[in-house]
């Protein structure tokens, strides 16, 4: 029979531990910060991870390792090969399948003594109180504003803390919202940025390491949070900057005005997110003004034929340092001083990597006077697919 | 009085990649309208059509944010640091996707 260890002094729990537990969390035993007692609380504690990707992978292996007893993960994604360079609770055969399962198989392997509850789903305004409602501490791991307002708001609603980190290139942001009475993501941004505000792909990307440093952040304010040790980041917002590696703290006040937590409520139940932050469906791109395209194949015969056509990258000179198409460089921001590079009497066909970039540039030439400029429909991505597999995507 | 403003990295696109600028100001209303007479671009993206601050913009002088203070006529100390602070939503997933 396993030699079972009862806490003594506390009742905070009545479940005791393995011998096998007491051998695998013995660093933790072995400090009085977390103890007996503060073990116990953890193999008590129920957290919901919101999203298993930069944030996620570190948060579920630490909060495993650290033997967190109930582990709700959401997700739906598959895992997929760019999402490896930072999402390092997946490996390389991992790729192609759910996220979710490849994390509980992850999670599972490294601490069998816990439970990893899998829910596959995207998380909606329908179910994100009947996800919640089972869990003590939620932490958001996501990559979008309608989703961050979703789970703040549900959080609200039940009272339940949530543990927020962001980041943004080598940039990142972290704290603990709505915690006995502080302030939430709300009082902090009243309202999202409207899409189109939001920085574009050329501006997009993020170091590898970054999300390990936030999510290692949000694992230990969860941990602290069912320990009821330390200060937590309630009220203070930390920014983290990786280049300059700094870390920089800011005051954060609850909102007397705020519509979900302050003292005249208006958001009484979930609301429709997407229409909150003006975008219909995830990660919704702003659809272009239609503009004249050209397929792939059709610029392939078009160039074998010898025509007389002028390719106009769009992209950033790091970009074309991956793969080009012998194009002309100027990136889209640099076009409008960089027009008399441009010749009115050729045909301009302009591409980036997706075929977006490409399009405000079609549009803000045709606008300059520019008549024979097209866009390349669907930018590298479509002519590596279409034309050229040896062209390789980013 | 000379003040720091740190610019956040979703906008230093805006300001020709800058980190920081330093200004002579007297609130925090002239040292934004400083910085964006420096660099144009960063307009739209501090202020709305209107000229307020965007509410996901957040400005802070050293760490209390001005809509706590005076807002924008909060008065600025020599050597306050003023941080612009704007939401960003990543996870650690790919931004790029969608372009």
């Amino acid at each position: 029979m396993a030699t079972r260890v009862q806490p003594t002094p506390s009742k905070a729990s009545q479940t005791p531990l393995s011998k096998q537990e007491v051998l695998r969390y013995s660093r933790h035993l072995i400090m009085p910060e977390v103890g007996l007692e503060g073990q116990l609380k953890l193999k008590q504690a129920k957290v919901l991870l919101i999203g298993t990707g930069g944030l996620g992978a570190p948060l579920g292996l630490y909060l495993a390792a650290a033997g967190v007893g109930r582990l709700g993960l959401v997700d739906f994604d598959v895992v997929d090969f760019t999402n490896l360079q930072r999402q390092v609770a997946f490996g390389t055969s991992d790729v192609g399948r759910p996220k979710i399962e490849a994390a509980r198989q992850r999670l599972g392997d490294l601490n069998p003594e816990i439970e990893v509850v899998p829910h596959e789903a995207k998380l909606t305004s329908d179910n994100a109180l009947d996800l919640f409602r089972d869990y003590d501490v939620i932490v958001d791991g996501t990559d979008n504003f309608p989703t961050r307002y979703l789970v703040n708001d549900a959080c609200i609603l039940l009272g339940k803390p949530n543990v927020y980190g962001s980041i943004f290139r080598f940039e990142g942001q972290a704290t603990v919202f709505g915690y006995r009475g502080g302030p939430c993501y709300r009082c902090l941004y009243p309202e999202p940025p409207p899409p189109g505000l939001v920085p574009s792909c050329a501006e997009g990307g993020v170091l590898g390491v970054l999300p390990g440093i936030v999510g290692a952040i949000q694992a230990m304010e969860t941990i602290k949070l069912i320990l009821g040790r330390g200060d937590l980041l309630v009220g203070r917002l930390l920014l983290f900057d990786a280049l300059a590696m700094r870390f920089r703290e800011l005051k954060l006040r609850k909102n007397p005005a705020c519509p979900v937590c302050g003292e005249h409520r208006t958001i009484t139940q979930l609301i429709d997110y997407y229409e909150f932050c003006g975008v219909r469906g995830e990660e919704a791109p702003v659809t272009q003004a239609n503009v004249p395209e050209i397929a792939p194949r059709e610029l392939k015969s078009r160039l074998d034929r010898g025509d007389d056509l002028y390719i106009l990258d769009v992209r950033e000179p790091h970009e074309y340092q991956i793969c080009n198409l012998h194009g002309h460089l100027i990136p889209l921001g640099e076009l409008p001083r960089r027009l008399h590079e441009l010749d009115t009497s050729r045909e301009i066909v302009a591409h980036c990597r997706s075929g977006k970039r490409s399009a405000d540039a079609v549009d803000f030439l045709r606008k300059a006077g520019f008549r024979k400029v097209f866009n390349l429909k669907g930018g590298i991505l479509a002519w590596s697919d279409e034309v050229d597999p040896s062209v390789p995507k980013y | 009085m000379a003040v720091k403003v740190i610019i956040p990295t979703p906008l230093r696109t805006y300001a020709q990649r800058r980190e920081f600028a330093e200004l002579e100001a007297r609130t925090v209303g002239e040292a934004l309208g400083g910085l964006t007479s420096l660099y144009a671009e960063l307009r739209k993206h501090l202020y709305t059509d209107e000229g307020h601050i965007r509410s996901f913009v957040n400005v802070y002088v050293n760490d209390d944010d001005i809509r706590y203070l005076a807002n924008e006529n909060t008065p600025i100390k020599d050597g306050d640091t003023i941080s612009i602070v704007p939401s960003i939503a990543g996870g650690g997933r790919e931004f790029v996707r969608v372009c």
